[in-house]
C-alpha cells in the first residue's frame, strides 16, 4: 500500500511536468524549440508509463515519440518555416471552446472511472486477468504483453502492421520516397 | 559530403553497431522482456537515421537503399499474413500457432508463430520508418550549421 502511495506522487510530478511542457509548446513560436519540447514531452510520458508499470508502452513511446517523431518533425520543419505565424484571436477562442468542452466532458466521466490501482476494476478482472493466468500454460512465455499482442490478438496486430504499411504508402504516394535514382545508376 | 563533426562521427561509429545489436536483442527477447517487433523496428530504423544524419543521406542510401525500404514495407505484412495462411494449411485456424509444431506441451508452435509474425512486424516497421525518413530528408536542403 505504501509503495503504491509513493509511486503515485511520481505520477503527479510527471503530469505536472507534462502540463508545463504543454503550456510552453503552446506559447512558443520557434518551431525548432517546439519540436524539441515535443520530444521531451514524449520522454517524460515514457517515464510516466514506466512509473505506471506499463513498460512496453513506455518503451514504444520513448522509441517512437521521443526518437523517430522528433527526427521526422525536424525534417518536416525544415521543409516549411522556422517560425509559426501568429494566429488570430477568434481561432484561439474556437480552440479554447473545444478544449474546455472536451475537458469538462472528461472530468464528468471521471466519476465513472475506477479508483487508481483498483484491483476490482474492469481492466483487472475479466478477460485481462484471464490472459495473465493462461499465458503461462497456453503460450509458455513470461511476457504477457507479447502473448496478447502476437498470439491472443494476433489478428489485431496484423491490422496494425497494415496500418503502418498504409502510413508508409501514404507518405510515398504524397511526397515520394526520395532518391529514386535507379535510372541514373 | 564529409561532415566536419569529428566527435559526432567517432561516437556514432561506436554507437550504431550497439544500437543495431540492441534492436535485435529487443526483438528476439520480446517474449521475455519488454519489447517486440514494433520497438525493435523503430530502434533499427533509428540506427540508419542516425547514420544518415551524421554521414549524409547519400551514404545512408548506399547502406540501406530506398529500394529495400519499398520492398520491405510490403514484405513485412506479407510475412505476417503468410504465417496465418501456413497455420490454415496445417489444419488450424488463421494465425493459430499451436498447429505449427507438434510439441504442444511446451508451446513450441506458439514460440515459432510469435517470432515469425514479429519478424514481419519488424520488417514493416523498420522499412516504413526509414522510408518516411528518406521521403522527408530527400526533399530537405542540407542542414547548415546555423540551423542548429
Amino acid at each position: 500500500m505504501s509503495a503504491s502511495d509513493i509511486t503515485q506522487y511520481f505520477d503527479y510530478i510527471f503530469m505536472a511536468m507534462l502540463l508545463c511542457i504543454g503550456i510552453a509548446v503552446i506559447r512558443l513560436r520557434n518551431l525548432f524549440a517546439v519540436v524539441m519540447l515535443t520530444g521531451a514531452y514524449s520522454l517524460i510520458s515514457a517515464a510516466w508509463f514506466v512509473s505506471l508499470d506499463a513498460v512496453d508502452v513506455g518503451f514504444t513511446e520513448a522509441a517512437v515519440g521521443a526518437g523517430i517523431s522528433t527526427v521526422l518533425l525536424l525534417g518536416a520543419m525544415l521543409l516549411t518555416s522556422r517560425e509559426a505565424d501568429k494566429t488570430s484571436l477568434t481561432r484561439h477562442a474556437a480552440a479554447a471552446v473545444v478544449t474546455i468542452a472536451a475537458g469538462v466532458a472528461l472530468f464528468y466521466a471521471l466519476g465513472d472511472m475506477p479508483i487508481y490501482g483498483d484491483a476490482a476494476s474492469a481492466a483487472n478482472t475479466g478477460v485481462g486477468m484471464e490472459y495473465v493466468n493462461l499465458t503461462a500454460e497456453q503460450i509458455h512465455i513470461p511476457n504477457v504483453v507479447t502473448a496478447v499482442l502476437a498470439s491472443y490478438r494476433g489478428f489485431d496486430t496484423m491490422g496494425e502492421v497494415f496500418v503502418v504499411f498504409a502510413a508508409g504508402l501514404g507518405v510515398a504516394l504524397l511526397i515520394g520516397l526520395g532518391g529514386s535514382k535507379r535510372k541514373e545508376d | 559530403m564529409m561532415s566536419p563533426h569529428v566527435i559526432l562521427r567517432v561516437v556514432s561509429k561506436v554507437l550504431i553497431p550497439l544500437i543495431i545489436v540492441y534492436g535485435f536483442y529487443v526483438h528476439f527477447h520480446g517474449e521475455y522482456s519488454p519489447g517486440g517487433g514494433f520497438q525493435a523496428g523503430v530502434v533499427l530504423a533509428s540506427a540508419i537515421i542516425l547514420y544518415a544524419l551524421i554521414f549524409g543521406l547519400d551514404e545512408a542510401r548506399k547502406v540501406f537503399p530506398p529500394y529495400w525500404a519499398r520492398v520491405g514495407m510490403a514484405l513485412g505484412g506479407f510475412i505476417y499474413a503468410s504465417v496465418g495462411f501456413v497455420s490454415l494449411m496445417m489444419g488450424g485456424k488463421f494465425l493459430e500457432y499451436a498447429v505449427l509444431h507438434p510439441d504442444v506441451s511446451h508451446g513450441t508452435g506458439q514460440h515459432i508463430g510469435i517470432i515469425a509474425v514479429e519478424i514481419g512486424v519488424l520488417t514493416t516497421v523498420t522499412c516504413v520508418m526509414i522510408a518516411i525518413f528518406y521521403a522527408f530528408a530527400g526533399r530537405t536542403p542540407e542542414i547548415s550549421d546555423e540551423d542548429w
